[in-house]
């Protein structure tokens, strides 16, 4: 961390999740350079670009799957990526991490569901396991949220029998039981086949609308985006290129490179 | 003589002899699978020193002959104060040697098991050794069945070496048998068979069984 | 207990030595067999006569699924029954021969198979000849995919040569117990078997792995 002093928090009024100065690298490659970023409490951002942009790297970060090499995250007031120590701010150890990973929840673009559990049960193991609540409590609260997600019915279902879409779903419910404060959604509906990504959207537009998420949603999906999106960041080389609310960046895009990839993606949907 | 003459005169010793061999390789196999999944965790350990230990047994075990690796269990550990008598020496040394190849199994079937695994269960915040437990390792069990169910054929044909200290298994009865009787072909033609009908009618097609059973409750059916 | 005499190793080292040799001769030849002859069971399970098929299908399951020391034990005793006299080292050498042949043939069949059905088809259609074809489009392919397994079985013969100390070829194991037997010191004789096998087996791994790395960068073919 060249120059820059990061604080050790956040204030009482600070953003949920903020990026400061963060880069991260594969080898002689820079994927996300710099990057400042910030997001509000129960503020729904969407992340679009091109490939190689450093979009979903964003949320690899925020989820710990990646580490960083420059600058610091935020969550919730708090460092992620790095500790307090005498003041100043050091690398995580894997105990602070865990600590600061329940605030944040994921959900892949191939749902990564367990195969060797039902839905139910997919839902119920880490509240189990990891929040250590009874097996009672944990399969009430899970049997609420596949019902959410219109799934109670298939909830003693492996996943092998469950469609693209109804995957998704599961994964979406087996985040939300961890009761997270921040959503991460990976291009959640890339994998899927066209007539099943609508029921994947809705779940999300429920998300969005009846619970307080903070969420971060990397996504191909401009007219749901520009419909359900509080802001939207284009991505381009590593930086944010622009951002702003969907109807600026899909009506008035102020930068090139922003018109280019809009241009491009439109014409081809 | 006829090998019926031939089997009725001599069958009893074969029996008794396939006895010992079955009995050889099941204790083999236990020792062989648990020392297979505890080397092959270990060889997967972020601890330098675990993982190092891991690697030596494994290459050591590989790198030699089990023919070495049991005579010397049988003569040389005698001297350091470790006497164990044939049947144990041979079954240990066996079981030893196959658990080296069984944690390269348990290595690889482990690190088959799709990164999104570890990755959903990381988002969901599972400890190291919870993810191990309840989503890697189920997981890892149903890919590592088929190469095992070769290793346990390999394992049975290692057993054959105890003869050479003397345990009287299918082997060393079908060698007494050549050496009173000079009726080569019969006893080892016939010890051939017993071995060939023990590994691929009883243990390919357990393993096989084992197989479908697991994958069921996988929800792989 | 514990008494190693280092006086006595540099007594037995000449003799350790040159069994060494015989044993990487035996391995070698043994190698060299079984990797024509593997290959000959592997394209005989590819022709149209089934009843080939079958025959050299059970045999190669029969010997895969048996020990070797069994089946030195038959070849050199079975070989008398008809007359033949075969000398340890023929009769070993026929029985590692065969027994690693069997285990090749799978290797190869392994890496036919995964050589795309597509490339046999553009073979046939630009009409290339049988032996072009095997030799000049599918063998390359195919060598990668069997390239582990073969350098394994290597390693592995090898590491089964003690067994023909058990009809008496004068490999590294059958010295060792004859140095025990006449010495009765068994501790430094077995220990230096091991340890010969551990420096010759573990670098000859690593460089197959290197080897194996070459062959598939010099076809083109990079991981």
């Amino acid at each position: 961390m060249t120059g820059h002093t990061h604080p050790t928090s956040l204030g009482a009024d600070g953003p949920m999740v903020r990026f400061s100065k963060v880069t991260k690298r594969y080898g002689p490659l820079t994927v996300l350079d710099s990057l400042d970023l910030d997001v509000g409490a129960n503020e729904m951002v969407s992340i679009i670009g091109p490939s190689g942009s450093g979009k979903t790297t964003v949320l690899r970060m925020l989820m710990t799957l990646e580490e960083i090499d420059e600058g610091v995250i935020y969550v919730d007031g708090q460092p992620l990526t790095h500790m307090e120590r005498g003041g100043t701010l050091v690398k995580a150890n894997a105990a602070h991490l865990r600590r600061q990973r329940t605030n944040i929840g994921m959900v892949f673009q191939h749902f990564n569901l367990f195969p060797h559990m039902t839905a139910l049960q997919n839902c119920m193991e880490a509240p189990v396991q990891v929040l250590g609540l009874g097996k009672d409590e944990a399969e009430a609260r899970s049997v609420e949220l596949l019902d959410m997600v219109g799934l109670a019915d298939k909830k003693d279902q492996h996943p092998s029998r469950l469609s693209g879409g109804q995957q998704q779903r599961v994964a979406i419910a087996r985040a939300l039981a961890m009761r997270p404060k921040v959503m991460l959604l990976d291009e959640v509906t890339s994998a899927l086949d066209p007539e099943v990504i609508g029921e994947v959207l809705n779940v999300i537009r429920r998300l969005n609308s009846e619970h307080s998420l903070t969420m971060l949603m990397v996504t191909h999906q401009m007219g749901f985006a520009k419909e359900i999106s509080d802001r939207v960041c284009f991505f381009y080389a590593g930086r944010i290129a622009e951002q702003g609310p969907p109807e600026q960046i899909f009506g008035n895009a102020q930068n090139e490179r922003t018109k280019q990839f809009l241009s491009a993606v439109l014409s081809a949907g | 003589m006829s090998y019926t003459e031939f089997l009725a005169e001599h069958g009893s010793r074969l029996v008794s002899g396939a006895v010992v061999t079955a009995q050889q390789t099941v204790l083999a196999a236990i020792l062989a699978v648990a020392i297979a999944v505890v080397m092959g965790l270990m060889r997967l350990s972020g601890n330098g020193a675990v993982r190092g230990t891991a690697v030596c047994y494994i290459e050591f075990f590989r790198g030699t002959s089990l023919l070495v690796q049991l005579y010397w269990i049988f003569f040389v550990l005698p001297l350091f104060g470790i006497t164990l008598e044939k049947f144990t020496a041979g079954f240990v040394a066996v079981g030893m040697n196959l658990g080296a190849y069984g944690a390269e199994v348990v290595r690889g079937a482990i690190q088959s098991v799709p990164r999104g695994q570890y990755e959903a269960a990381l988002a969901l915040n599972m400890s190291p050794l919870t993810r191990m437990r309840r989503i890697i390792f189920p997981q890892a069990i149903l890919i590592m069945l088929p190469p095992w169910g070769n290793l346990l054929i390999e394992l049975l044909k290692a057993t054959a070496l105890v003869a050479l200290i003397s345990v009287s298994d299918l082997m060393f009865e079908a060698k007494q048998i050549n050496g009173s009787t000079f009726l080569s072909i019969e006893a080892f033609g016939s010890a051939l068979i017993i071995y060939y009908v023990m590994a691929r009618l009883f243990i390919s097609p357990s393993m096989r069984w084992f197989e479908r059973v697991m994958a069921r409750k996988m929800g792989r059916a | 207990m514990f008494d190693w005499r280092w006086d006595f190793v540099i007594e037995i080292m000449p003799r350790l030595l040159w069994a060494t040799l015989n044993t990487l001769m035996a391995a070698g030849i043994g190698y060299g067999i079984a990797l024509v002859l593997g290959l000959v069971f592997a394209l005989a399970q590819r022709t149209p006569y089934r009843a080939l098929t079958l025959i050299v299908r059970e045999l190669v399951e029969l010997i895969r699924s048996t020990p070797l020391v069994l089946q030195i034990f038959f070849v050199f005793f079975v070989g008398p029954q008809f007359g033949i006299r075969l000398s340890p080292w023929t009769s070993g050498m026929i029985a590692i021969g065969l027994h690693y042949a069997a285990y090749l043939s799978e290797v190869y069949r392994g890496g036919l198979e995964a050589v795309p059905k597509g490339q046999w088809e553009a073979c046939r259609a630009l009409n290339l000849s049988a032996r072009r074809t095997y030799f000049g489009i599918i063998i390359p392919q195919a060598l990668p995919a069997s390239l582990p397994g073969m350098g394994n079985y290597l390693v592995g013969i090898f590491k089964d040569t003690p067994m023909l100390s058990v009809i008496g070829v004068a490999e590294l194991m059958h010295t060792a117990n004859a140095l025990g037997s006449e010495t009765y010191r068994f501790l430094e004789p077995y220990t230096l078997v091991g340890v010969i096998f551990l420096m010759i087996s573990l670098p000859t791994a690593a460089g197959l792995r290197s080897f194996e790395a070459w062959v598939r960068q010099s076809l083109g073919m990079t991981k």
